[in-house]
This record gives structure tokens, sequence and C-alpha cells, in this order.
């Protein structure tokens, strides 16, 4: 069972989806790095924050309907890899839709959203989850 | 560096072996194996043991010393080295072994691999399997290792046309090879309806497309290629070995139908052992998935991007054709112990080259090759057999 500090130490990056930009190749990568995977030392110095806007496309997904602790994800629920509009991939779940209504393509948003809870000592844990744009315009709940 | 041969196999039942604990298990397939190659304890130099998650699976980590005290080695202190690399510990195992005989630093060496995975529930276990993907920005956000496949299998099918049903074929083909397999964990024949009635876990897999949990141990031993006659009547000569590394999770990838890894490891192994796809006759490839097959017999260069389910569909991966892929039954019927699995694939190949394979064995198989995989792709690693 994770810790409560191995939660909080990602904060930044499960709350307001901060990446990096690295300057020396221009990617935007996501969750942040000390050093660009591509770049490598040349990226030193060049490493550069940056709060991803949170839309994107469904690159691929999934109905998960086994193999997850069920007092932690009320299956079944969706995974989708994401491709962000600055090109980042990130995965996360699908919510307030049908997996019959989703595609390779399908737009989606970012919002914040319960992740999970630790079971004995009630902790909850939240982070980012997607909604397809068609289901409205963005919310000011990630604002 | 010297060339490496090896001299013995030995390898357990697979299968929910309530009665054996895992010391008993990994004991049982070295035993076997230094049997086989007729040597005497006194003999190893060395042990690595292939375990993916001992401590979570048992809550017994430090599981090199224990199977090296169990297999009375201490008496000698034989150096034993546990080796992880999640799928592919096994397979990583091996290729320690081999460099530890190739590099003139020992002359028998014993590798084993094991894991007991059914003292736990099916979703515990489950999610000990996703902890060979990103726990932080994979798995806690919900992705289990079965999800993950799915999203490669969604997007495969997507951009290459590869059909539910070629997936279930792969199954099929290898529940079929299983029947053939003594030692397999499922010795049953199934069809496609099968696999596609079977309950959905990750769409579109479901049951039947996934490896079982298993518990089980393979071993072989290794020596020097010049001194293999004295132990073995028909050594086997591991002539390539590669390994290769990628990203831990899969969203960093370009293009998530490809293993990256599988194919540079592939390459690295092809170029040490100056052999072509061509010449392979055998294959034991990670099909802890049936997708994860069907990028395999691609990404190892057996058949175009995008052809492995159409070559799977027309039989060209069965035993009768063109490559022989996973005649042991596979992950999917021989049974997927995580840590043993690659030594697994060794033991069968090497029994394909001798000859030994009874009812699955492969007309003439002279070159013979084993994929193992970590995670969904990070750790790949490839070697060719030979029959010397
Ligand atoms: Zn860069």
């Amino acid at each position: 069972m994770a810790t409560a500090p191995r939660f909080w130490r990602e904060n930044p990056s499960r709350y307001n989806l901060v990446g990096f930009k690295c300057n020396n190749c221009g990617n935007h990568y996501f969750p942040p790095r000390i050093i660009c995977p591509l770049c490598r030392r040349k990226s030193v110095g060049k490493i550069e924050p940056v709060r991803l806007k949170g839309t994107g496309t469904i690159f691929s997904f999934t109905e998960v309907h086994e193999g997850m602790d069920e007092q932690n994800m009320q299956r079944p629920y969706i995974v989708a890899m994401v491709e962000l509009d600055e090109g980042a991939r990130i995965t996360g779940q699908v919510i307030d839709c049908d997996a019959r209504d989703l595609s390779i393509g399908t737009e989606v948003r970012a919002t914040l959203r319960k992740l999970s809870e630790e079971g004995s000592s009630g902790v909850i844990h939240y982070g980012y989850k997607f909604i397809p744009l068609c289901n409205g315009p963005a919310a000011s709940e990630n604002e | 560096m010297r060339r490496v041969a090896v001299i013995g196999t030995g390898i357990t039942e697979f299968g929910e072996l309530w009665d054996s604990s895992f010391r008993k298990l990994g004991i049982g397939a070295g035993l076997a194996a230094v049997e086989d190659a007729k040597i005497s304890a006194e003999q190893i130099d060395a042990m690595y043991v292939g375990n993916m998650s001992a401590g979570r699976f048992i809550r017994q980590e430090h599981v090199g010393a224990l199977i090296a005290d169990y297999s009375g080695l201490v008496k000698d202190h034989v150096p034993a080295t546990r080796v992880e690399a999640a799928g592919a510990s096994g397979g990583l195992a091996l290729r320690q072994g081999f460099l530890a005989v190739a590099s003139g630093l020992h002359d028998i060496v014993v590798v084993g691999g094991a894991e007991k995975m059914t003292d736990v529930s099916d979703t515990e276990s489950s999610m000990i399997q996703s902890s060979a993907a990103d726990q932080e920005w994979e798995t806690e956000l919900g992705a289990t290792f079965a999800g993950l496949h799915a999203l490669i299998a969604t997007r495969h099918m997507h951009e290459h046309g590869t059909t539910r049903e070629q997936l279930a074929d792969v199954a099929v083909k290898n529940h079929k090879h299983g029947s053939l397999n003594p030692k397999a964990q499922f010795r049953r024949e199934i069809n496609r309806d099968v696999v596609l009635r079977s309950p959905i876990v990750a769409s579109p897999l479901r049951m039947f497309d996934c490896a079982p949990s298993s518990d089980g141990a393979a071993a072989v031993v290794l020596c020097p290629l010049e001194n293999a006659e004295k132990y073995a009547e028909v050594p086997v000569e591991i002539v390539g070995s590669g390994q290769a590394s990628d990203s831990l999770a899969l969203h960093n990838r370009k293009d998530i139908c490809t293993m990256s890894a599988t194919r540079v490891a592939s390459d690295r192994a092809f170029a040490m052992a100056g052999l072509s796809q061509d010449d392979v006759d055998v294959a034991e490839v990670h099909d802890n998935f049936t997708i994860s097959e069907v990028l395999a017999v691609e990404d190892l260069g057996f058949f175009a991007k995008g052809e492995g389910g159409k070559a799977t569909e027309d039989g060209r991966t069965s035993l009768e054709g063109d490559v022989a892929i996973n005649t042991s039954g596979g992950l999917k019927a021989r049974g997927d112990p995580i840590g043993a699995t690659g030594v697994a694939q060794a033991v069968e190949i090497v029994t394909q080259l001798r000859g030994t394979a009874e009812k699955r064995q492969v007309k003439d198989a002279d070159v013979g090759l084993a994929q193992n995989v970590g995670g969904t792709g990070a750790t790949a690693v490839v070697h060719l057999f030979r029959r010397a």
C-alpha cells in the first residue's frame, strides 16, 4: 500500500498536469523529469516546467473489468492513453461516458477527480481523469 | 569470449500446485537439471535465479541464497544471485549465466527461475504483475497489466486491421501445443468460441487471451562448449544473446504496436550468432497476452509489421508452419510462473533441438529462439540456440 507522502510528492503533476518542455528539442513531456530522455546532457538547464492544457485525443482505450482492487476502483471503468495537444501522451481514466461512444481520436479534456482511497486510513487521493469534449464545454472544476 | 553450451535441463510441472512451496519448486527444477547434466554439486561455480516478486507473492526476499541453501550449495559457498526484470527475469538470469561462462570467470553455472503465484488471490496476483508497469503514472491511475496490453491490442487492431478472431487463434494454437506437452498447465484444446465467450478482462482482451497465474520452476546447466561433450549427448550451443531496454511506461513510446526492445534485442542476438530469421525452426515467445505473441512474431522479424495476426490465422506459426511458435504451449497454456518463464523457454528450445520433444517435436529442428519480455516491453531478452 502506498504511503501518503508518495502521493503528495507528485501532487503538482497529479492535480495540475505539470509536465515539462525541453527547450533543447522543443518536446513536451509528462510527468516531470530531471533531464530530457532524448537530449540528455544537452537538456541540462533547459527543462522548463509547463502546465499542460489537458486537452487532447484518445490514442487507445480499454474497458477494465478485472484485475484491480475493488475498494480502489469501481469496475468496470475505462482507461485511455491520451495524446495531449502539446504532444505528450498520458494514461488515465475516462469518465462520464460509455465505452461504446468512444473511439480512437475522440477529443477529451482533463478534470480533477478522486482517484482512489486507502482502505484502512481512509486517505483519499485525487488526480486527473478525462471527459469526452462532446459532453459539454470545459467546466471550471479544473481551474 | 568463450562459446557456451546448455548441458542439462530441468522443469517442474506448471500450475496451481498447492502442495509445493517456492523452495520445493526451485530445488526440484535445479536437481533435475543437474541430474540431466550428470554433474556433481562440487562442480557448480555459480548460480543465477530468475524471480520477479517473491517478496509480494510469498513475502520472501533473498531467494538466491534460499535456493542455494536448500540445493545443498552453501556447503561450498557457491555464489547465488537473484535476477529481476519482471517477466524477463528468467531470460535475464540465463543471460547472466551465459556471460559468466563466456567471460571465462565460471565453468559450470546453474541458471534457475521460479515463482510461486497462487498463494495470493487472483486480484492480488494481477496487481503484483501490474507492478512491472509504471506504478505512479500507469497503475495508480487505473491501468492494469492486462489493461495496458488491451491498449496495445486496440491500437494494433486500429492500425493494422488485426481481428478479434486472429487474437483468439493465438490462444487456440497455444492450447493445441500445450495439449502435447505433459508439463503444461493446460493440456486441453480449445476453439475460437471458448476464447470469444470467456469473460472480458480488459476489452478487447478476455480471460482466454491472458496467461494464467502459475507456480513452477525451470533450470538449465551451462558450461563452455569445448567441454560440453563430456556431459551431454547432444549439447546445444547458445549462439546469440541480446538484451534491450525501453521506457517503463507504455505511453512514452511513439509506436505502441511495436516493442522496440524486442527488435533491438533480437537484432543483437542475430548479429552475435551470424544467423537470420530464415534459419530459425522453432521459437518460444512471450505470449503473456495473445496480442503479445502477434507483436513478438512481427518484432522478431518472422513476419512484416501488421501481418502477425494473419500469419497466425493461416497456421504459419503452428507446429507444421513456417516457424513453430510456442511449441510448449507458451505462457498461455504451459503456464507463466513469471520468474521461471524465460528459463522454461530455454528448456523447451533445448528439448526441441535435442529432438526429444516427442509429440510436439519440430522435424529436424536445428536453430531455436527464445524471447522473454518484462513489463509492456521495457525489457526484452532474446537468445538463439543451435544444436552443436
Ligand atoms: Zn529534449
